[in-house]
């Protein structure tokens, strides 16, 4: 790690870990709270010095599809967007998800539905985690909940991308994408060569000089016993990254009476709910999903055994508390706490929501 | 140490960047920093405000119910922000365009003519440098030659001769709160 500590906003973070993890291409069009992503990589111009492609495309629908196409060839791509925007890309993710192929979405999500607010919101969980696109698929979802993490997820997120030839998104919001913090950036990665590519993807359509079978890109399959077949290789896949990646963090724990459940900068905000809780002898503790899927099942089942009641706090009407009740399965309350279209909840509304729906 | 401040006024008094200046004085001294603004569409004109936490440790929420410090620049932000304060905190305000002084005794209020300061000065965008001064003088939670390094930081190497003004009008500050 270069250990030079920078001020910045969660969205150039993402722009600068893009460059720095070796990214071929980013394909976006602009919309707030997610603007400075392309802004910084247009400033930066990454393209004089790793050759990386920026490029801003005529809607949403385009970015998305040019990432299909530079995910095919083995390069690593990726688009960024906000709310609106990624609803209109949700026929690319399917397709991304059908063809096996892998990339980066970014969401810096604000409130809806429709065109809504610029202002943070978490509403795109479901969206995000149970579809959005049509057809049985997964994303691998992270969340951030600072703007370290944003510049950490790039890289990481790639990684997970091509380790399961599977689209991963970055679920971020108004918040994490707006607020500036400090950052380490990683190290620099030379973009990988063409022989590399080769090696790392034999499945991508890289010209294939007639030295072997031709790889074909596609999501679509005439026979339903073949696309059957198909369905049930995603599944097991889904499976493996179930059993393996799961990644979350457990803040004030391990005493607690009560338990939060909440991600990116809600996590923040419960956070210093959780001390002051604490402060007035309140045993309250965070349990943050850094993948929102694979969802942190088993350890929110275990805490169903040690904890009185969970509060899932989300910037939506009710969508992760779902999973975790179906984590708890009915063993203890769950209850949710929300704010919508826009509006951020303070660290005193979540201490008045566990007092008032909790104890 | 930590100190959580809330600036509000209207857009394009400078909120946002004296918001980030001392975002940035906090990381040259060594300091957690968070910035988070109330971002929107409005801009010059429009109400505009932006939490700023420096810490010695690791800084939970960057959105808070209450502050230890508020600089206020207009009314609006003046009545939305005095009942956050928390007790013992600290209020500055600029009377210019305050029609109703603000009233707790809980909390220490102090006053900084910077509208009328920076107009004798004949440095009218020096404005948010002198309640930036004001502040520093009530609570040094930051050294002025950090301030001048985070200065530096954030404006553009072509406004560089124009840190001078600002050093001046953060000092000019630190004399004339009260």
């Amino acid at each position: 790690m270069s250990e030079e500590v920078r001020l910045m906003k969660g969205n150039e973070a993402i722009a600068h870990a893009a460059i720095r993890c070796g990214c071929d291409g980013y394909f976006g069009y602009p919309i707030t709270p997610q603007s400075e992503v392309m802004e910084t990589l247009m400033e930066v111009e990454p393209w004089k010095e790793t050759g990386m492609v920026v490029l801003q495309a005529e809607s949403e629908v385009s970015s998305i599809n040019m990432v299909y196409g530079g995910a095919a060839t083995g390069k690593k791509v990726m688009t960024s967007s906000s709310s609106p925007g990624v609803s209109l890309m949700q026929e690319g993710i399917s397709y991304l998800a059908g063809a096996e192929l892998p990339a980066l979405i970014v969401n810096v999500m604000r409130g809806g539905p429709g065109l809504g607010t610029i202002q943070p919101s978490q509403s795109d969980y479901f969206q995000t985690t149970k579809g959005g696109g049509h057809g049985d698929y997964r994303l691998i979802a992270l969340a951030p909940a600072s703007v370290q993490e944003m510049a950490d997820f790039v890289g990481l997120a790639f990684d997970l991308a091509f380790k399961y030839r599977n689209p991963a998104i970055i679920l971020a919001d108004g918040v994490i994408g707006q607020m500036m913090e400090k950052v380490v950036l990683p190290d620099y990665k030379p973009r990988r060569t063409d022989e590399e590519v080769e090696k790392q993807c034999p499945w991508a359509a890289t010209g294939r000089k007639m030295s072997r079978k031709n790889n074909i890109i596609t999501s679509l399959e005439l026979k339903p016993e073949v696309m059957e077949q198909n369905n049930l290789r995603f599944q097991a896949k889904y499976k493996t990254i179930e059993e393996n990646e799961v990644r979350y963090e457990e803040i004030l724990c391990d005493d607690a009476e009560y338990l939060l459940v909440a991600f990116g900068c809600s996590a923040r905000i419960c956070q210093k709910a959780c001390e002051m809780a604490r402060a007035e002898g309140i045993k309250l503790g965070l349990l943050r999903p850094i993948t929102l899927w694979p969802f942190p099942t088993k350890v929110i089942a275990q805490y169903a055994n040690k904890v009185k009641a969970m509060l899932s706090v989300e910037l939506n009407a009710g969508q992760m508390v779902e999973d975790v009740r179906l984590a708890v399965n009915g063993k203890v309350p769950v209850e949710h706490y929300g704010r919508l279209g826009g509006i951020v909840f303070t660290p005193d509304e979540i201490v008045n929501a566990v007092k008032t729906k909790l104890m | 140490m930590k100190e959580e401040i809330i600036i509000a006024g209207f857009g394009g008094q400078g909120v946002l960047s004296m918001g980030k200046i001392l975002a940035y004085s906090g990381l040259m001294q060594g300091k957690e920093v968070t910035w988070m603004p109330a971002y929107g569409p409005e801009q010059r004109g429009g109400t505009a405000n932006v939490t700023v936490i420096l810490s010695d440790e690791k800084i939970s929420s960057p959105i808070l119910n209450s502050y230890d410090t508020a600089i206020i620049l207009n009314q609006q932000s003046l009545d939305k922000f005095e009942k956050t304060v928390k007790p013992g905190g600290t209020l500055i305000y600029d009377p210019y365009g305050i029609t109703t002084e603000p009233t707790r005794t809980d909390i220490n209020i102090h006053k900084i003519n910077a509208m009328d300061a920076c107009i004798e000065m004949n440095a009218a965008k020096s404005f948010n440098m002198i309640l930036l001064g004001g502040f520093l003088k009530i609570r040094p939670i930051v050294e002025l030659e950090n301030v001048l390094k985070g200065l530096k930081k954030t404006l553009p190497e072509r406004h560089h001769h124009l840190i001078p003004m600002n050093e001046a009008a953060l000092k000019k500050g630190m004399e004339i709160i009260k």
